[in-house]
């Protein structure tokens, strides 16, 4: 005879307890931690590299630049001022684990860090399953880009906590509608922080850079 | 050199299936049923398990095929190579609390169908545990 066992045991997988172990470690050093994620080429690396160019100079970023096979876009983060950057060549696969990051943080010295930037690999699904330890996600999205992706890949924009609509410069020179792909997303996420802007013009810049001073945690001066 | 495309991941990739997988959410979670069930087997003295019923929400970004798929894969040769995981999916559900409403989403589309609010709490999908075991007993 077939006798049931109740047995009420919650599964976690091994990447949610590394990537808690993180985020303890982060929070433990007044670090705040994003994880940039959005299709290839929508502008994470460029809106890093703005970035680091605006705050480089006050505040301690650390960056990890994940990417499937070359280093490209940890040199460009470097070019651009970034004094602690490391890649994560993933060899293939399409997003960063909490592991990858486990294993480069190592190398960081999270006494100085205000800051950590994780770019991931260019790719709206896999990313979104695999928690970093972070403390948001930023979702991009382009203007050259079809203006349904919120709808496409909702997991994605269920998960983050930021979307940034990048090359508004460009806006208007095909048939993406803003106004449409801000109600998608907010019908997805309704408490998600939507900022516009554009990396190559420099508009709407300030007010992600206000957004993100008004997060960081350790106690430091901001030099203009 | 050939593509694999792995469930759950939607790129296929040039790697082997066999580096894959230690990426892999399904492979991590089939690894923490065995344990949290051999532990039972050994804490109750169980008999051979026969099912092992499994809960998973649809918003727990877990692929059912995987899953099985990889608990086979990894009890083959042991005491559970003749147990059935058995998936059970929830679908989502949800709550407004602006109006009260109670709703299934659909879409992953998260606003009251009722009162257009964004203001609702999921209350079934994002579950991932073990519900119960069944095991044989002879006498
Ligand atoms: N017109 C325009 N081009 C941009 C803007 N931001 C980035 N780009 C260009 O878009 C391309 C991809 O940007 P990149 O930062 O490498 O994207 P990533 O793949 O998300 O890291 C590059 O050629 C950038 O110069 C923008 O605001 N306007
Ligand atoms: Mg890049
Ligand atoms: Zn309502």
């Amino acid at each position: 005879m077939p006798r049931q066992i109740p047995l009420k045991e919650k599964l976690t997988s091994e990447n949610d307890r590394l990537a808690a172990q993180i985020r303890e470690q982060l929070q433990q050093h007044e670090i705040f931690a994003l994880n940039f994620v959005s299709s290839p080429g929508s502008g994470k690396t460029s809106l890093l590299e703005k970035t680091i160019a605006a705050l480089g100079n006050s505040l301690e970023i650390g960056l990890i630049a994940g990417d499937v096979q070359t280093e490209n876009d940890a040199e460009r983060l470097t070019r651009a001022g970034g004094r602690m950057v490391r890649p994560i060549v993933t060899g293939g696969a399409c997003h960063l684990d909490a592991k990858m990051i486990t294993r480069v943080l190592s190398e960081f010295n999270l006494e100085t860090l205000d800051l950590l930037f994780i770019e991931n690999v260019g790719n709206l699904v896999c990313p979104s399953s695999f928690d970093l330890g972070e403390d948001m996600k930023v979702v991009l999205i382009s203007t050259t880009e079809g203006d349904d992706k919120p709808l496409k890949y909702p997991g994605m924009f269920r998960r983050s906590s930021v979307m940034v609509v990048n090359k508004i410069d460009l806006l208007g020179t095909s048939d993406f509608d803003l106004e449409r792909v801000k109600k998608h997303a907010r019908q997805i996420n309704a408490d998600l922080d939507i900022l516009e802007l554009s990396c190559r013009t420099g508009d709407g810049l300030d007010t992600w850079l206000q957004w993100l001073q008004r997060r960081v945690r350790k106690n430091r001066p901001i030099v203009a | 050199m050939t593509q694999i495309l792995i469930p759950g991941c939607s790129i296929p990739s040039a790697m082997s299936l066999f580096q894959r997988k230690d990426v892999m959410h399904e492979l991590a979670i089939a690894q923490s049923i065995i344990t949290a069930v051999d532990g039972e087997v050994a804490r109750q003295s169980l008999p051979p398990v026969t099912r092992i019923v499994v809960r998973v929400g649809a918003l727990s970004d877990i692929v059912p095929d995987a899953l099985v798929f990889n608990f086979e894969a990894i009890t083959q040769d042991t005491q559970f190579a003749q147990t059935k995981l058995v998936i059970e999916e929830v679908d989502v559900k949800a709550h407004c609390k602006a109006c009260g409403h109670k709703f299934a989403i659909e879409n992953l589309f998260f606003l009251c169908p009722k009162c257009d609010s964004g203001q609702v709490e999921v209350t079934q999908g994002e579950e991932l545990h073990i519900a119960y075991l069944e095991v044989d007993d002879f006498n």
